[in-house]
């Protein structure tokens, strides 16, 4: 049953469609990932998703709820969070209290402040970041930075979990862990849609792949699928590429 | 040297007791002050604009220029009300009139970003400092308003009350959820508001209620202009006032504008009946020297001061008792 669905998803930004016509869905307890060149769209379709953006026409429903017209804290509630491309966070608030805002204002209903305290320091103990709490995020590496931006969204409580370009700018090892929070966040029972450049990242979890290409969809179907996709593989993969690699 | 310690390692005990002192200090300050009070009152309306400014615009990033608009409502709810309303209820009523005019104007002008929500508020403070002085002239063919003369101690001691309660006011919602959602705009508004912060509705309510303290200030100071008109009372200088006590006292902590702001109305006050026009030409060097080598304002200082007295007395107690050791 899905989740998340979207139909005849479209943007335009003045004449130019940055999404057009794409109908996706997302699975509960799925991780489905959203690859393409660059400005084929992908974080476009996320900002639409979570309403950083109005849509133009077409409909996305979360639960069978309709989005349209909600606002970015009205979608958070929901139960939606998302992450983004380039890292958004309260750059001199210490970690712990970046995830504190999560905790207090992701959720419906009155949060105590201890409620909201213990939600965020599990959440920072989730991402193996407890060691840090009180550093500003400002003095942080890359890599924690991006943890952080995921802890303040598991703070938030969501069905849905949006990544957009996780492991862009991580080294090698950085990119194993990553993939194995993704895989644990999953575990828990959250929903992962992400954006990802890293083909080994995303053949390597996700279990459906949707490829866009000049804001329409080109092709979707399981990582095997679309590493033998004639198209993807043309417009994005490259002819040399393989899918290990 | 132990209580010393004690205090300069922790702060807030500290600054709760300065904060009394202080407080005390205002209170009996009649019984020595003289001619100075007005002096004073000067002091304390810097502090109280220069705090609640900084509560809105430290915190949030928006720079506001509106105070003076609050600020002169505040003076007009005395020049319409102080034939019908006791002083202090026209007090209560300045600050909630600026808080109801700051929910309207927060509301059209918070959807604005960076200078041009500076500009935009800045405009409002000489559109209504003009639309009141056409309406005067032209519409009531009247040239401002004289004030009910009022007992200066009363006026003393109800700024200090307005003080004690900005501040109190301040300190807590500062500490509150609004504080940190505040604290989150002014970090990132766009991931504050994916966070699921209705960012529109923070703004504006922390607008408004940092208004509150600006108009009740205005009708305090009202009765010792004894004269006012739309140009007096709408001054823009006002709006200038709290960012030069919040920038020079420090934007980041809660005493930091007041300090800065108390200071700040010490020296107009004292300087300017001495030096006139060259007063501005000094404060600019002061401020100039703030910025350039206390980028946190005065109330950097404490902090810096701090580890280097902190660092002096624990050598010296390493000293004493490496002596102490030496004689056993």
């Amino acid at each position: 049953m899905p989740i998340l669905e979207g139909q005849g998803v479209t943007k335009f930004f003045g004449g130019l469609a940055a999404v057009s016509n794409v109908d996706f869905h997302v699975d509960q307890g799925e991780i489905v990932g959203l690859i393409g060149p660059n400005g084929a769209g992908k974080t476009t379709l996320f900002n639409l998703i979570s309403a950083a953006l109005p849509i133009s026409s077409g409909e996305i429903r979360f639960k069978g709820q309709k989005l349209n017209g909600l606002k970015p804290h009205q979608i958070c509630k929901m139960g939606i969070a998302r992450t983004f491309q380039e890292t958004k966070v309260f750059a001199n608030m210490p970690v712990f209290h970046n995830v504190l805002v999560g905790a207090f204002f992701g959720s419906t209903g009155h949060v105590t402040q201890a409620k909201a305290a213990g939600e965020a320091a599990q959440a920072l103990e989730f991402v193996e970041l407890s060691a840090m709490s009180m550093t500003p995020v400002k003095d942080l590496t890359l890599v924690n930075q991006k943890r952080t931006e995921v802890a303040r969204a598991l703070a938030t409580k969501p069905e849905l979990l949006l990544l957009d370009e996780l492991m862009a700018g991580l080294n090698a090892t950085e990119i194993s862990e990553a993939m194995e929070l993704v895989k644990k966040i999953r575990d828990t029972g959250i929903t992962i849609f992400m954006v990802e450049h890293v083909m080994k990242a995303i053949m390597g979890i996700c279990e459906r792949i949707m490829a866009l290409h000049h804001g329409e969809k080109i092709a979707e179907g399981t990582p095997q699928e679309i590493a033998n996709n004639k198209k993807v593989i043309e417009i994005y993969l490259g002819e040399e590429t393989h899918a290990g690699s | 040297m132990d209580l010393i310690t004690r205090l300069f390692g922790n702060r807030k005990w500290l600054l709760v007791g300065l904060f009394v002192l202080l407080v005390a200090f205002v209170a009996t300050f009649p019984l020595y002050g003289g001619a100075k009070v007005r002096v004073l009152i000067t002091m304390l309306v810097y502090a109280i604009l220069a705090v609640s400014w900084a509560l809105f615009s430290g915190t949030t990033g928006y720079m506001s220029l509106a105070p003076a608009a609050f600020f002169g409502l505040g003076i007009y709810s005395v020049a319409l009300l102080q034939d019908y309303l006791p002083f202090h209820i026209i007090v209560v009523v300045g600050g909630l009139l600026s808080f109801v005019f700051a929910l309207l104007v927060g509301l059209v002008t918070l959807r604005l970003k960076g200078i041009y929500f500076t500009i935009f508020t800045f405009g409002l403070v000489i559109f209504i400092g003009n639309a009141i002085n056409y309406m005067e002239t032209r519409a009531f063919t009247r040239h401002g308003w004289y004030f009910i003369a009022q007992d200066r101690t009363m006026l003393l001691y109800t700024m200090l009350g307005l003080a004690v309660v900005t501040v109190l006011a301040v300190y807590f919602i500062r500490r509150s959820r609004l504080g940190l959602a505040m604290q989150s705009i002014g970090g990132n508004e766009e991931a504050a508001e994916h966070m699921g912060i209705n960012t529109t509705m923070v703004k504006v309510l922390t607008f408004a209620i940092s208004s509150i303290f600006m108009g009740a200030a205005g009708a305090v100071v009202a009765p010792s202009l004894i004269y006012s008109n739309a140009g007096i009372a709408f001054s823009p200088t006002y709006s200038f006032i709290p960012i030069l006590g919040a920038v020079f006292g420090g934007m980041g902590t809660l005493y930091g504008p007041v300090v800065g702001g108390l200071v700040f109305g010490f020296l107009e006050k004292t300087l300017r009946a001495q030096w006139a026009t060259y007063f501005m030409l000094g404060f600019g060097v002061i401020m100039v020297v703030v910025i350039l080598f206390l980028p946190n304002g005065i109330a950097g200082l404490v902090p810096m001061l701090q580890s280097k007295l902190g660092g002096v007395i624990r050598k010296l107690r390493k000293g004493g008792q490496a002596e102490q050791h030496a004689n056993t």
